[in-house]
């Protein structure tokens, strides 16, 4: 079997699966990607949106030609506790020029266009073929089992999402754990684009991104989110997995997701539209401390499968990072199947490639992010003080009003001037 | 909207056999029940007949949440079969 083998296996057809099968292909690679789904896409689930400056140079071509939904023009937040919200927007001129920063996307269209330029290149793309273990050899990694067959490769890729199985039996990760992990529920609702643009403000091809903070999550960590297809619109709510967990009373997670959706300041934005689709995913939220080993003997592990994942608070990122993950996989595998040596030693350098990188760097900046937004104050608290606050600047009622200087300062001690707040403003230093 | 018909949305070619399987002796030791809570399509329920934890494999999202809160391990999941489970037409 040794001398049928392939230059590379690649599992998996998100954005790190293809993007490694494009840039081997593109060397002129014999490569093989695998997908378990109908076509690439079809398993992958994603809020959401893409920024795109960080893999212009990694993949040009894709990056320009690529079926996105619309560029985000206008950034918007939504604060809520249990009876009010309070809605912040946020537009910039210059968003609305190209280059365009961000844009939202739908997978299943993106990744099965991504998957026919792999193909064009001259990699093959296998759907329906689900990857049932690794085949091993003196040790090493020498290819894939899958369906009852054997596929021998010189260099295998996992790609196979943020669950890997992979990567566990390669010993390259110990199982997942709660803590590290967040759920995400997301609904697509189809509108018409007109009505899209109307009721969002935004002009033909333009699109906004809304996220929400606060009682939605009951005090768990998380939020939810909402972003302008061109058609659709993507809505859902992500929740960490041993938050909810460690709940009490329990809640059942897809009702935080219906009571979500009923709030009167989510409801306006998806009425009238006829829902379409009911996803749900794991994403990793440990980021850097939650990466896997990133490679052994004959194998590499890119994307969410190696856990290149990043909450930031205001922006959470993944498929950057899968991207970038997935290329320089392919160019290190190249240069090893050049050299003749799959080797671990020689491995490495991926790891090497990836620290200089903003995929390991953005990681290590943001080493602390997780703690500072596990804070369940940033959930109940700061939400509950902000309506507060409105509350006694908008309301007038029968009684003479008090100095607005002192209510505010009566507030503000009740929530937020004492030693927890105090900590919680050291704490974001570490962002 | 209830939650099977939320489901009902979805494109799932269904397997004949389920790929997630569970260990009913860990299941009755169990006092969270958190794959009830964790689910997001609400698949897992006490049988009225027979009190056993049954899981309604077939509209699955695929999303993997159980098998992490199934911290005492009785949740063995896989992925179904190729050609089989949801095929999100959006993702």
């Amino acid at each position: 079997m040794a001398e049928e083998k392939l230059d590379a296996v690649v599992v998996g057809g998100g954005l790190a699966g293809l993007a490694a099968a494009y840039r081997l292909a593109e060397a002129g690679k014999q490569v093989l990607l695998l997908e378990r789904g109908d076509a690439p896409g079809s398993k992958n689930v994603t809020g959401g949106r893409i920024y795109v400056e960080p893999i212009k140079a990694f993949l040009p071509s894709i990056v320009d030609e690529a079926p996105f939904e619309r560029h985000v023009v206008k950034e918007m937040i939504t604060v809520v506790d249990e009876e009010s919200s309070v809605q912040l927007e946020y537009a910039r001129d210059a968003w609305r020029k190209a280059p365009y920063m961000s844009y939202t996307v739908l997978r299943a269209s993106l990744d099965k266009w991504f998957s026919e330029k792999v193909a064009e290149k001259g990699g093959f793309v296998i759907p329906n073929r689900k990857v049932d273990d690794l085949l091993w050899e003196d040790g090493r990694v020498a290819g894939v089992k899958a369906g009852g067959e054997e596929i021998g490769a010189h260099i295998v890729i996992a790609a196979d999402g943020a669950l890997s199985f992979l990567a566990e039996k390669a010993g390259l990760r110990t199982p997942l754990k709660p803590a590290n992990y967040a759920l995400a529920m997301k609904e697509i609702h189809k509108l018409d684009e007109e009505r899209i643009e109307e009721r969002f403000g935004v002009e033909k091809g333009e699109g906004a991104a809304n996220l929400f903070v606060g009682a939605l999550t009951k005090g768990m960590f998380g939020g939810g989110f909402l972003y302008t297809n061109r058609d659709t619109l993507s809505l859902g709510i992500v929740v960490g997995i041993d938050a909810l967990m460690q709940k009490r009373p329990q809640i059942e997670a897809y009702r935080l997701m219906d009571e979500f959706k009923a709030r009167p300041e989510v409801a306006r934005w998806i009425q009238g539209g006829e829902m379409k689709e009911y996803a749900a995913h794991i994403i990793s939220e440990a980021g850097i401390g939650g990466i896997s080993k990133l490679y052994t003997d004959g194998m590499l592990v890119a994307g969410d499968a190696a856990g290149f994942a990043l909450n930031m608070g205001i922006t959470v990122r993944g498929m950057e990072f899968a991207v970038a993950s997935g290329v320089i996989a392919a160019e290190v595998a190249t240069d090893a199947l050049n050299k003749g040596d799959i080797s671990k030693r020689y491995l490495a350098e991926y790891e090497k490639r990836l620290a200089s990188s903003f995929v390991l760097r953005d990681l290590e900046t943001f080493r602390h992010s997780k703690e500072v937004l596990e804070n369940p104050r940033l959930f109940n608290v700061y939400p509950k003080f902000l309506s507060s606050l409105l509350n006694v600047l908008f309301t007038v009622s029968d009684t003479p009003r008090k100095n607005l200087y002192r209510s505010a300062m009566t507030l503000a001690k009740q929530y937020i001037l004492n030693w927890e707040g105090m900590k919680d403003f050291w704490s974001l230093r570490k962002l | 909207m209830k939650i099977e018909e939320k489901i009902a949305c979805n494109a799932i070619k269904n397997d004949k056999e389920s790929h997630i399987k569970l260990t009913q002796n860990v299941c009755k030791a169990c006092k969270e029940r958190f794959c009830i809570y964790a689910c997001p399509g609400h698949l897992y329920s006490l049988s009225e007949e027979t009190g056993e934890m049954v899981v309604e494999y077939a509209g699955c999202l695929e999303c993997g949440t159980c098998r992490i809160a199934c911290v005492y391990g009785s949740v063995a999941w896989e992925y179904p079969g190729g050609e089989y489970g949801v095929q999100y037409r959006y993702g």
